[in-house]
């Protein structure tokens, strides 16, 4: 029986695709294939059970995202997500800046549930969703 | 068709200085020697994205304008703030950001770069505890031991490995690229010999021969030649191309340092994991440490952007500085932004302070956690801001950007990014290094010259130019303030409009402090 929700740890960083993305335009289909995603565990990806390019909902404090979930092949990684940085990672990290001027990027407490309903927002989407603009 | 040759990469803090470009028809066509993401800048600059015309928001829409009106309207906003932020800075030359600050100064506003969502902890670290480093020349020559410390150069600086540390060639030290291929080769065999064996033994398992070590150390670590080891909490790119990978548990670098410091320093540590490593393979990593003839860690935002933050510089800092009582060893930052290093340079000698600098007294104030840009907008004490070669509304937790985008925004990049998008005020600016002419520090701060390469299209001028007439326009605007505020009789004193200027938001910060 698949779990309907699972606490993990959320990181966010860079990756190659990420990089080649923003440097072609944060509006190109690059950035946003490159962005949108959170690597998962396969083994967590079975406890939920949802397959490699699922849509996934992640909730933190901060609020929540839906993201497509890509199974992470380097590593077994559990309890670990990874969401590149961009307004996706950023619509759910951490504000606590523990009065040093950094948010808390990496290493924020998050639930991850499966949303295969839910669309993923495009950048001009997300920001109207945001900030209204 | 020419080929310009010895290019500099205005991408990452690597600034890679061999580039090789084709030009045609005033449009780059090939690029030789650059990483993916080198490529995708050069031939991306002139992409779709590229904002073509100055945009003010009327109604809502972003509508084409004149880059005067355009420019006439930042200066305003600027002029008429009692609190602006001016930020970015990281993706510009040396020569723009020394503008910035003057204008800052102007305005009276803060001036703060990428760093404080970046390496500011690092600054911090390097304020409390200083930094013995050396330049990405003498990592390529002389460094036997390499760690790259929650970074993944593969990813973000691509070339890192390649170009100044284990796949280099240096005067001193061999590249280990060929047996890296070996490493690869061995793997690709095994894996064969693996699912030869299965098939043909039909399930039957067949034990391994165990690989030998030599003296306790795993054989990687033993190796000759130069070392890599990766410390992060996943296993990356850069952590498979490493002789020695260790995870760590997220936020509990700290733990794992001063466990290291300890295991230096010939202490016994009564635990059985640190940071969810065996105290075995740390004794084995500090023997490494200890023994290797000139070691350097590379850190990243492992370190800076999780728990600890600037304490996690501190200590990695001073087990560095304890492992120079035994032998040589550096550390440097993986400074992200091409210029960064230059935005934190340029500041500090125009103002005193690398970064989140406060002119709103009408001198430099440097409080981070109060004048830096990321708090500045969380509290909501601003009332513009200006964003200039980065991408806050992609790269700032929501909250900041929300209340950033109630004050009026003015936006200068040369591509229609997140902020551009959210912005109020849009002016498209030449890319650097690529369009215009420029210097830049590497992350080493090693200054480097930027070229120009191909012109930049019409119409759109560098941040340079941007900013001078903007500085121009404010201070156009604030000596009309001056004159209408003031009867001529009593042409009295600057100082009296400058108190009058002293912002309300100053003043509330003050208030809080003093109740605290």
């Amino acid at each position: 029986m698949a779990e309907q929700k699972l606490k993990v740890t959320l990181l966010t960083g860079r990756t190659i695709e990420q990089g080649v993305g923003k440097e072609r335009g944060k509006s190109s289909e690059d950035y946003f294939d490159a962005c949108s995603m959170c690597y998962m565990d396969a083994g967590d990806m079975q406890k939920l059970g949802i397959k490699n390019g699922t849509n996934i909902k992640v909730t933190t404090k901060s609020g929540s995202v839906v993201l497509r979930a890509v199974k992470y092949r380097r590593a077994s990684t559990p309890g670990l997500i990874y969401i590149p940085y961009g307004p996706w990672a950023n619509a759910v990290c951490s504000d606590e800046t523990t009065s040093i001027g950094m948010p808390t990027f990496k290493g924020t407490p998050a639930e991850v549930e499966p949303a295969p309903d839910e669309p993923v927002l495009k950048l001009e989407e997300l920001l109207k969703a945001e900030f209204g603009r | 068709m020419s080929v310009i040759k010895s290019v500099t990469c205005p991408i990452c803090g690597c600034l890679c200085d061999d580039i090789e470009l084709t030009v045609e028809n005033n449009e780059v066509t090939k690029v030789k020697n650059g990483c993916a993401v080198c490529e995708s800048k050069f031939i991306g600059y002139r992409s779709e994205h590229r904002i073509k015309t100055p945009l003010i928001r009327k109604d809502g829409k972003l509508v084409p304008v004149s880059m005067k009106e355009a420019i006439h309207k930042a200066a305003e906003i600027l002029a008429n703030a009692n609190y602006p932020v001016l930020y970015g800075w990281s993706s510009t030359s040396c020569e723009a950001q020394r503008l910035g600050v003057e204008l800052a100064e102007e305005v009276g506003g803060v001036m703060d770069n990428t760093a404080v969502v970046c390496h500011g902890p690092s600054i911090l670290g390097e304020q409390e505890a200083g930094i013995p480093t050396g330049t990405l020349g003498q990592n390529r020559h002389r460094a036997d031991l390499i760690i790259y410390w929650g970074c993944d150069p593969w990813s973000a600086h691509p070339r890192h490995l390649e170009r100044y540390t284990s796949f280099a060639e240096g005067r001193f030290e061999k590249s280990e690229w060929q047996s890296y291929l070996k490493k690869l080769k061995a793997q690709a065999g095994q894996k064969k010999v693996e699912s030869t064996t299965r098939r043909l033994s039909a399930g039957v398992q067949i034990p391994r021969p165990q690989a030998c070590s030599l003296g306790g150390m795993p054989p990687s670590l033993s190796k000759r030649g130069r070392k890599l080891i990766v410390i992060d909490v996943r296993k990356t790119m850069s952590a498979e191309m490493a002789d020695f990978f260790i995870q760590v548990e997220p936020n509990k670098d700290y733990e794992l340092v001063q466990a290291l410091r300890a295991l230096v320093q010939d202490q016994e540590l009564d635990v059985d994991k640190v940071a969810g490593i065996p105290i075995e393979t740390l004794r084995e990593l500090a023997d490494a440490l200890v023994n290797c003839e000139l070691g350097v860690i590379f850190f990243g935002m492992g370190l800076t952007q999780s728990t600890g933050k600037f304490r996690n510089i501190e200590v990695a800092i001073s087990l560095v500085r304890d492992l120079n009582m035994r032998t040589k060893f550096l550390i440097l930052p993986m400074r992200g932004h091409f210029n960064v290093t230059g935005a934190n340079t340029v500041t500090a000698w125009q103002s005193g302070y690398p970064y989140g600098v406060d002119f709103s007294m009408g001198y430099p104030r440097y409080n981070p956690g109060e004048t830096t840009c990321m708090e500045i907008l969380l509290r909501e004490e601003n009332d513009a801001t200006l964003v200039i070669a980065a991408d806050p509304a992609a790269n700032f937790p929501k909250k900041a950007v929300q209340n950033m985008v109630k004050h009026p925004l003015i936006v200068i990049d040369p591509h229609m990014n997140a902020t551009a998008i959210l912005g109020d005020v849009v002016i498209p600016s030449a890319f650097v290094g690529i369009e215009v002419e420029g210097s830049a520090y590497r992350m080493d701060h090693v200054p480097l010259p930027l070229k120009k390469v191909v012109e930049p299209p019409e119409g759109i001028i560098s941040d340079l130019e941007i900013l001078t007439k903007i500085l121009e326009e404010v201070k156009a605007i604030k000596a009309q303030k001056t004159e209408t505020n003031q009867p001529p009789a009593e042409a009295k004193p600057k100082a009296k409009t400058e108190t009058k200027k002293k912002p309300k938001s100053v003043k509330k910060t003050k208030k809080k402090k003093e109740a605290a």
